[in-house]
């Protein structure tokens, strides 16, 4: 079995108000940030997983994000995948 | 069966639980049972109600987790027997988590938790939750929510406007929902979904009763 660590990035899909975001980006403004343009806020999900390769690996991760980590109504994710 | 039985369910962190009990209970002599989240079991209730709270904390996303337990697997039956389910507020967010509603709640607009009293237009009365012999056709219900924008892509509110499953509106948008929509129907009409609470409004003596039809309607086959 081969263990690799897994980098999810979840992202409110650019069309959908971000409230958090905007809110985040005027507190930078107001600490004199200049030259943002926008700020969106995501998550980052760490996981460890053990498999028999990396594509069986990705099979599970994509399920993962299908139908928990992302909700693909509102969200899009990637993710990053590193060999341990 | 002798009577009439409405299944509550309980999720580690659901706080509406007990007052949609009482309020069904108390105010309209409907029976109840409540059912922990763990239990598939559903052969001895006839309505079910997802109620308000933070299921799980919220973690992840409202309703994110509350979809896996097994009662929410064993709905999909009780959902296609025909017979009735509310989600209100929380419970909304874990029916489109689920995927028995369309679309999905995410962080009001202003970024706010709102708790008011909201007016909301009945725009469908599939399903009959609403349909008060067509004499009222606006209601007051209150709103006790962070995340409760109703968002939802234009093919799917286009489905949603087409086949009249939104049951509500706001009258005033207090969320940013798309559409001001505050509450919809599967298109069975067997599945509401709504973010004010009726629960909350069964009694003069606590601001109205508004919501006693709803509720009531529980029975309806």
């Amino acid at each position: 079995m081969d263990q690799f660590a897994v980098k999810v990035f979840v992202r409110l899909r650019p069309s959908v108000l971000d409230p958090a975001g905007e809110a985040t980006k005027s507190a930078s403004i107001k600490l004199g940030a200049e030259g943002i343009k926008s700020l969106r806020i995501g998550k980052m999900i760490e996981v460890k997983i053990e498999g028999n390769g990396e594509n069986e690996v990705r099979e599970k991760i994509d399920l993962l994000c299908d139908r928990l980590f992302a909700n693909t109504v509102i969200e899009d994710y990637e993710y990053s995948l590193e060999k341990l | 069966m002798d009577y009439f039985t409405v299944g509550v369910v309980v999720f580690p962190g659901s706080n509406c639980d007990r007052d949609v009990s009482w309020a069904l209970e108390g105010c309209l002599d409907i029976r109840t049972k409540y059912l922990w989240h763990e239990s598939s079991d559903l052969s001895d209730v006839d309505a079910i109600v997802l109620p308000g709270g933070f299921s799980y904390g919220d973690y992840l996303r409202c309703g994110a987790i509350a979809r896996f337990s097994p009662l929410i697997n064993a709905l999909d039956d009780f959902v296609k027997s025909g017979r009735r389910v509310l989600g209100i507020c929380n419970g909304f967010q874990i029916l489109t988590e689920a995927g028995f509603l369309p679309g999905a709640l995410t962080s009001n607009k202003n970024l706010n938790f709102i708790c008011d009293d909201v007016e909301l237009d009945i725009v469908s009365s599939k399903g009959g939750w609403f349909n008060d012999g067509g004499k009222k056709q606006t209601i007051k219900l209150p709103i006790a929510h962070g995340e409760g924008r109703y968002h939802c892509d234009s093919d799917t509110l286009k489905k949603l406007v087409d086949n009249e499953l939104i049951a509500l509106r706001y009258k005033k948008n207090p969320n940013g929902s798309s559409f001001d929509i505050a509450g919809i129907t599967n298109e069975k009409g067997n599945v509401l979904g709504l973010m004010p609470h009726p629960e909350r409004a069964c009694d003069e003596a606590i601001g109205g009763t508004d919501g006693l039809f709803t509720l009531k309607s529980l029975i309806l086959k």
